[in-house]
């Protein structure tokens, strides 16, 4: 490889000898097409015709006026075909793929969403695709499997370790080191050995190159604060990029679970729990205990429940570039259920993570001050989840009906 | 040193038995009763493996293996001193593999003065390329291990060189692509691919990943120094229990 993609002390490539020369073969395509103009070019037409690029900045009007501080835009990636940024990765990929000649992709899932958006590429672009996912995730996960299975893929249940999402990344690995000669692993977020990162990053960029064209667009001047969920990182590598070099707050937002003082959550850069390691071929904060041996996550949005973290954050953590905070499943579902009614708008549990800290810091903020928050994913397509989280009566009466019909 | 025991061996027999077994599985007690049955069968070398939460190289039968000892609670400082005992008691070199995360987490120079101290010979730490591992590197030559380093079908004659360079003791050669437990064709194209192999270090070669039987041990004979038997005892455990270690492995040769 070129390069070992380290970003201060974390990153790298941390990878079976067997995988070497599969990632010589991936630096060099994504390093020859990321230098050349006509890929980017192709990449926005195919967002902007199959996807909904550019996603608009929705101003919050009524949520502005309800926390009388900052004036808040929604940046609005759930609006992306599939429902998330997913989408932006996904389809840059895709694009790889096709000049790499490979006939088949593979990827791991958690709540199912990357898992949708690949099997969505792999239907367009006529790959065979093959999805690792969970157990327990599959079986929380239904219609996200559903649809994953009608767009053509295989869906794996993981039945290892603790059957999460670090598990499918594992076994997307032990998939990738047997047929790496036709198969490209599309991984899911800014982690993983070098150049996952710093691809998938370059994908999402779409996002904050739009971002900061719109506010200059619709307000001549920069936003104070940037707020985005963070789960491997992805949506927040995105939307943070467009304001690296301008004088703007960023603010990452983990999973706090059930309170950080719990130790069931998912927070690796807020909390005191995580402590540098490598696994999953790359080094960064993970949550593990004192041997090494990575330990079990909680929170509410399976898109966040994840031991790892991207090493570029957890880099700009480290260089104090981002702030990072944590909000727990008690105060996301409260802050979706407000933007429901009050906007209009559905978030993702992932999403609202952010929404959350926004919520919190808002009315501190002079009315002069503007502030962004990436919402990364639509909350509708989580009804299950969203409904269990909500605890609605009604919907639980509705689905004991149907099971009975099922019956009859 | 490890690499001057495995040339004296070669002169006794045409090829040596690696066995491999993760430590506390599917307890320490029965892992050191495995190991005097290997070793009282003849094995010349083994791996022992500390478990890891996230074994990427490992097939299905290591991979269960690695999470039924965790969920047993075995620990790395109980693998250390359970270790300690084993090399004062058995008379072969015994290596660790094992996860670069669990060196990591305890400090490489110190994990790899105890595993001096221990009496191991070397390591083998398959998500560690030598690109990332300087400070192993170091630290494995100063206290005299041998860091072992892998060869692997789709390695360039380049790059095994450049591997090479860093190599000890001797280099495993992954049989095919794919994860460990699987099976393994011993074909034409395997002799090929371990002749570039030996053309490329003068050290020992060992084959790994797939070998299971007399037959398997028969074509690597004068293809390679030492066969690597992972998986296969692993089930033979499960399947039969530690009482058919000792037939299992005197049959090979």
């Amino acid at each position: 490889m070129k390069l070992r993609g380290y970003y201060g002390r974390f990153g790298g490539v941390f990878i079976p000898e067997i995988l070497a020369a599969t990632f010589d073969e991936l630096e060099e395509a994504y390093l020859k097409a990321r230098n050349d103009p006509s890929f980017w070019r192709e990449y926005e037409t195919v967002m902007s015709t199959f996807s909904c690029r550019p996603t608009p900045l929705t101003f919050a009007e009524n949520l502005t006026r309800h926390f009388c501080g900052a004036k808040i835009y929604i940046k609005r990636e759930d609006l992306n075909h599939t429902g998330a940024h997913k989408a932006n990765n996904v389809m840059g990929q895709g694009l790889l793929v096709k000049r790499m000649k490979k006939t088949r992709v593979i990827a791991e899932t958690g709540a199912g969403q990357h898992g949708v958006a690949t099997a969505t590429m792999a239907a367009k672009f006529g790959f065979d695709s093959t999805i690792y996912m969970g157990e327990v995730d599959v079986l929380r996960q239904r219609p996200n499997v559903f649809w994953m299975e009608r767009l053509g893929a295989t869906v794996i249940p993981v039945k290892d370790g603790s059957r999460t999402l670090k598990d499918a990344m594992n076994e997307a690995f032990r998939d990738w080191v047997r047929n790496m000669d036709n198969t490209h692993y599309v991984l899911g977020t800014v982690c993983g050995p070098h150049p996952f990162p710093e691809m998938v990053a370059w994908f999402q960029s779409i996002i904050g190159i739009e971002a900061r064209k719109q506010i200059l667009s619709l307000e001549g001047r920069l936003p104070a604060r940037v707020y985005a969920c963070v789960g491997g990182g992805s949506n927040a590598m995105g939307i943070f990029s467009g304001f690296m070099d301008d004088p703007v707050e960023l603010v990452g937002v983990e999973a706090g679970g059930k309170g950080l003082e719990t130790g069931l959550h998912a927070s690796r850069l807020k909390s005191e729990d995580s402590s540098i390691g490598v696994a999953q071929g790359y080094k960064t904060y993970f949550l593990q205990n004192e041997d090494g041996q990575m330990k079990e996550t909680h929170s509410v949005a399976a898109g966040l429940d994840y031991v790892g973290v991207s090493p570029i954050l957890s880099h700009l953590k480290e260089t104090g570039r981002v702030r990072f905070e944590a909000a727990t499943d008690r105060e996301v579902v409260d802050a979706m259920a407000f933007t429901i009614r009050k906007e209009g708008l559905i978030p993702a549990l992932e999403s609202a993570h952010a929404f959350v800290q926004a919520f919190k810091e808002a009315p501190g903020l002079s009315p002069g001050d503007i502030i962004i928050i990436n919402q990364s994913g639509r909350g509708d397509k989580d009804i299950f989840t969203v409904a269990d989280a909500f605890d609605d009566p009604k919907w639980k009466a509705f689905i004991r009906d149907k099971a009975e019909g099922y019956h009859a | 040193m490890l690499e001057s025991y495995i040339r004296k061996r070669l002169t006794e027999k045409p090829i040596l038995l690696m066995t491999h077994i993760v430590l506390g599985y599917p307890s320490l007690e029965d892992s050191f009763n495995i190991i005097r049955a290997m070793v009282e069968a003849g094995v010349d070398l083994m791996e022992l493996q500390i478990p890891f939460s996230e074994p990427i190289a490992d097939g299905p039968v290591i991979l269960s293996a690695n999470q039924k000892s965790l969920s047993a609670g075995t620990r790395v400082a109980q693998c250390l001193d359970f270790t300690r005992e084993i090399t004062r008691t058995f008379d072969i070199p015994f290596l660790f593999m094992t996860y670069y995360n669990i060196l990591f987490k305890y400090g490489v120079e110190k994990f790899v003065s105890r595993m001096a101290e221990t009496g191991l010979k070397g390591a083998i730490v398959p998500d560690l390329p030598p690109e990332e591992g300087k400070d192993y590197q170091s630290a494995m030559v100063q206290k005299g291990l041998s860091p072992i380093y892998i060869f692997s079908p789709t390695t360039t004659a380049s790059r095994m060189q450049y591997i090479n360079g860093f190599a000890k003791g001797f280099v495993y050669c992954v049989a095919r692509k794919g994860v460990t437990g699987e099976a393994t064709t011993f074909s034409e194209s395997l002799g090929d691919y371990l002749l570039r192999c030996r053309e490329n270090t003068h050290l020992p070669l060992a084959v790994g990943f797939g070998v299971k039987d007399k037959s398997d041990i028969d074509f690597l004979t004068g293809n390679a120094d030492i066969a690597v038997i992972g998986s296969e005892t692993i089930r033979l455990v499960e399947e039969k229990g530690v009482s058919a270690v000792s037939g299992f492995i005197r049959g090979l040769r």
